[in-house]
């Protein structure tokens, strides 16, 4: 790898350990340090089977963020995510009409919809040339107001126990753990299918060459529209997935999305991704959103009141934005 | 026309340096009031410098500035506007939103009680716009993005009228204009040399130079070579004095006839909204250079070829094989590979690692989906140290991140980047500008190098002993076509006649339009 005309002597031991170190992105440090803050207080959530019922709380804003991680990436902003997870539950339970053998097609259906959510937030972007924040805010806006109109304004239907599952379910009786999350094991599959993607296929490079520098994507062969509008499809797809976990989690609610989007920009920021795009990573995306909710525990377990909450996210998107902008600002 | 014996403004022995290079090496001239003065070279000889030196835009090195007999050094052009020196570049400095008059006295409008008095600044910008003879042209209310090209030239000469300024600086104030709009402004002109005022002007087009000024001063290489009087000289002259120089000699040597090969590329017709019937060979092994003013086309046709704007009309055909190339991807399917002329905005990504920089086009041949081999690709896992050391990337790993390098270093990995792709058709546009003289060399040999390894190449200079030392034939483009080709051998006054639009024996300016 560094067949390069090296500059210099090759680096000491220590020294090579300083820059590994300085390398690792600070988001797991944080990440590790909230979990030994919240276990410090709530000692129970430092058992196996307490994280675990933490990482299944923690699911569909790690899926959501993880998907918002491509679209930030491509230099775009997917705001709809948010009124998606809010259709997903409130549509859900609608088709499904009360009736579990309706649960199998509807999340077929419920998914087949999240693509073409995608596709049109990024035909708009892509073709129509409108700058993403608008045109997903005014998905945003389409979405609300259609899952209102569907449900008449206030939360209808029943989600079944073979669709809550996912959400809340557990198997039960396994050795060592007793009980395992599904919320988690999906959590887990999207995670690596997200990860392998972005960092070990072709479709992340182009991804984050397009972010880069769009022009020049263009000029060496990246078909731009297409990984933008890409990146699009999966950020809605993880918000559909989302959308079911939570909907498992905590029922049918007419606010269950609401300001999950902003949540996962934040969560993605955390974890470095760079606003304006050209730069992130899945698993420290992740871990941001891990970061985050460990945040609002401890905030919780400290008997903060609940608004709090949106005060502490606008100052880390505007603290996380000043500092990017400070670093690239250092290095011109 | 010329009363005063005092030069209005007199540089002496200005110098300006920036990393790298001497843009303006002991330059002195004369400007008179009552005079057009017409100033001339090729791209970079260091007119547009000269031009930001006097008005303080750029701080000169050594050398000082003489207005109205006094030393001044202005810190800002703001400063030059208020003491009477006004500038007017291409790109104007209007407010597309605003009114003419709000913009003819932008920052100094008339007011009462606190407030802009609209009736006063409108009925002084009449009054200014009546000293020019264009104050039945435009309402001084009109909003400027109304107004055509020229007349918002117009707001801009008012507005160094309206500062009381007694010389006028215009880098190359005809190039947007057609031709009835400068027999307009050549009117104008004739009212401000009525003014006494000192015009000074850039241009690269000869037929206006010789029509409007009554002097000539040329530049080579930031180098102030002579003064001539318009009327005793003619355009050879001038054209001797822009190239007269010993060629460098640091270029790999030229192909042998044999090593000419079949034709790879061959445009017929090709035209769009920039260019004009294009006809054009490349063959393997060939370099052709491409020689042209700013503006000629040169970018254009490149982008064409490689379907950045597409011709058209016309056919292009790529071994043989007709083709539309109607986007990038196609080009780079079809072995093109284009090193850009702006190698921030166009070649490089500037936050990502070298090996990924080096493996983009690579990639984008392959599905979504593959998976990536981290330096390389299937097959030659090694690609990315290979390419590295075959162009000689100084850098401590591949890890680096692009941003960090030197220009010279990023544009070797952008070569690598399309030497990765395994192009065979080469476009280079501006392969070395704003880079240091070693790495030049180190690209023309990997140019050569290329050739001979059976690639066809066309190579875009602003710069003529890059072009006369490179190319295996040469192609002069003007006002968006192909308008003569040159052996190799040709001397830069043959390249500069045809780049100003005449052909030999029609020397003093009459263009083909």
């Amino acid at each position: 790898m560094s067949e390069l005309t090296t500059t210099n002597n090759g680096p000491s031991t220590w020294q090579r350990f300083a820059a590994r170190a300085r390398s690792v992105n600070p988001i797991y440090v944080i990440m590790i340090l909230l979990l030994l803050g919240v276990g410090y207080l709530n000692p129970r959530f430092l058992e196996v089977n307490g994280f675990l019922a933490f990482l299944r709380r923690a699911a569909p804003i790690m899926i959501l963020t993880a998907g918002q991680l491509y679209v930030l990436v491509s230099g775009g902003f997917d705001l709809s995510v948010g009124s998606i997870v809010t259709l997903v539950v409130i549509g859900g339970a609608l088709m499904i009409d009360n009736d579990p053998a309706n649960t199998w097609w509807v999340i077929l259906v419920l998914l087949a919809g999240g693509v073409v959510v995608g596709l049109v937030n990024g035909f708009i972007v892509a073709y129509l040339k409108v700058p993403s924040l608008i045109a997903t805010l005014g998905m945003l806006l389409v979405l609300r107001g259609a899952g209102l109109y569907w449900s008449g304004g206030a939360p209808r239907g029943y989600l079944t126990d073979n669709f809550r599952i996912f959400g809340r379910g557990n198997i039960e009786n396994l050795p060592l753990v007793d009980k395992f999350p599904y919320a988690v094991i999906v959590l887990a599959i999207v995670g690596i299918l997200a990860t392998y993607l972005f960092h070990r296929m072709v479709y992340g490079r182009q991804l984050l060459a397009l972010g880069d520098n769009p022009r020049a994507a263009k000029l060496s062969g990246v078909r731009t529209n297409r990984v933008r509008i890409l990146a699009f499809v999966i950020s809605a797809v993880s918000a559909v997935i989302a959308g079911i976990l939570l909907g498992g989690f905590s029922g049918v609610n007419i606010e269950a999305g609401t300001g999950l989007e902003l949540q996962a920009i934040s969560a993605a920021v955390l974890g470095g991704a760079v606003l304006l795009g050209g730069s992130g990573s899945v698993p420290a995306a992740m871990a941001g959103a891990l970061a985050l909710e460990l945040l609002f525990a401890l905030l919780n377990l400290l008997g903060l009141p609940k608004p709090l909450r949106d005060a502490v996210q606008g100052l880390i998107i505007i603290s996380a934005v000043a500092y990017a902008a400070l670093g690239t600002r250092r290095s011109k | 026309m010329t009363t005063a014996e005092q030069p209005i403004l007199e540089v002496r022995g200005i110098t300006k340096r920036f990393p790298g290079v001497v843009a303006l090496n002991n330059v002195s001239a004369q400007f008179m009031p009552g005079e057009v003065h017409a100033v001339v070279g090729e791209n970079g000889a260091g007119k547009s410098t000269l031009m930001k030196v006097m008005v303080g835009a750029y701080r000169p090195d050594g050398g000082e500035i003489i207005f109205r007999g006094e030393k001044v050094a202005f810190a800002h052009p703001k400063e030059a506007q208020e003491a009477g020196i006004s500038i007017i570049y291409q790109e104007f400095n209007l407010l597309p939103d605003r009114t003419v008059a709000q913009n003819v006295f932008f920052g100094r409008e008339p007011s009462r009680y606190g407030l802009v008095n609209q009736r006063e600044l409108n009925q002084k910008t009449v009054e200014v716009l009546r000293e020019l003879g264009a104050e039945n042209m435009f309402q001084p209310t009109a909003p400027l993005h109304t107004l055509s090209v020229a007349e918002q030239q117009i707001v801009e000469i008012a507005k160094a009228i309206a500062f009381d300024s007694k010389v006028l600086i215009m880098d190359e104030p005809t190039a947007a204009l057609s031709m009835t709009e400068v027999q307009l402004l050549t009117d104008l002109i004739d009212k401000l040399l009525e003014r006494n005022l000192a015009i000074v002007f850039i241009s690269h087009r000869f037929r206006e130079v010789f029509d409007l000024s009554q002097k000539i001063s040329v530049l080579k290489d930031g180098q102030y070579i002579g003064t001539l009087k318009t009327a005793e000289t003619d355009a050879n002259e001038v054209i001797e004095m822009m190239v007269g120089r010993p060629l460098d000699s640091y270029f790999p040597g030229l192909a042998t006839p044999e090593e000419i090969g079949a034709v790879k590329v061959s445009v017929r017709n090709g035209s769009n909204d920039f260019l004009k019937n294009i006809n054009l060979d490349l063959c393997a092994g060939e370099i052709v250079g491409v020689s042209g003013l700013q503006g000629s086309g040169r970018t254009e046709l490149a982008q064409a070829l490689f379907g950045v704007e597409p011709f058209h009309e016309g056919t292009v055909a790529i071994n043989g094989k007709a083709l539309q190339v109607n986007s990038p991807t196609i080009a780079i399917r079809n072995k093109m590979g284009f090193v850009t002329e702006d190698r921030k905005a166009e070649g490089i990504f500037p936050n990502q690692p070298i090996r990924d920089n080096i493996l983009l086009t690579v990639r984008t041949l392959q599905a979504l989906v593959k998976r990536i081999s981290r330096d390389g690709v299937t097959g030659q896992p090694n690609l990315v140290s290979d390419l590295s050391h075959q162009v000689d990337v100084r850098a401590s790993s591949s890890d680096q991140e692009v941003q960090y390098l030197s220009g010279g270093n990023q544009q070797k990995v952008v070569l690598a980047k399309w030497l990765a792709s395994t192009a065979e058709i080469f476009i280079f546009d501006e392969p070395t500008r704003g880079i240091d003289v070693e790495a030049k060399a180190a690209i023309h040999e990997m140019i050569r190098e290329l050739a001979r390894r059976g690639a066809a190449i066309l190579m875009i200079s602003s710069e003529l002993p890059e072009i006369i030392g490179m190319s295996d034939r040469i192609i002069v483009m003007w006002d968006g076509t192909i308008y003569g080709e040159l052996p190799s051998g040709a001397t830069e006054s043959e390249i500069m006649k045809l780049a100003t639009g005449h052909s030999n024996g029609n020397a003093n300016g009459s263009n083909s339009e």
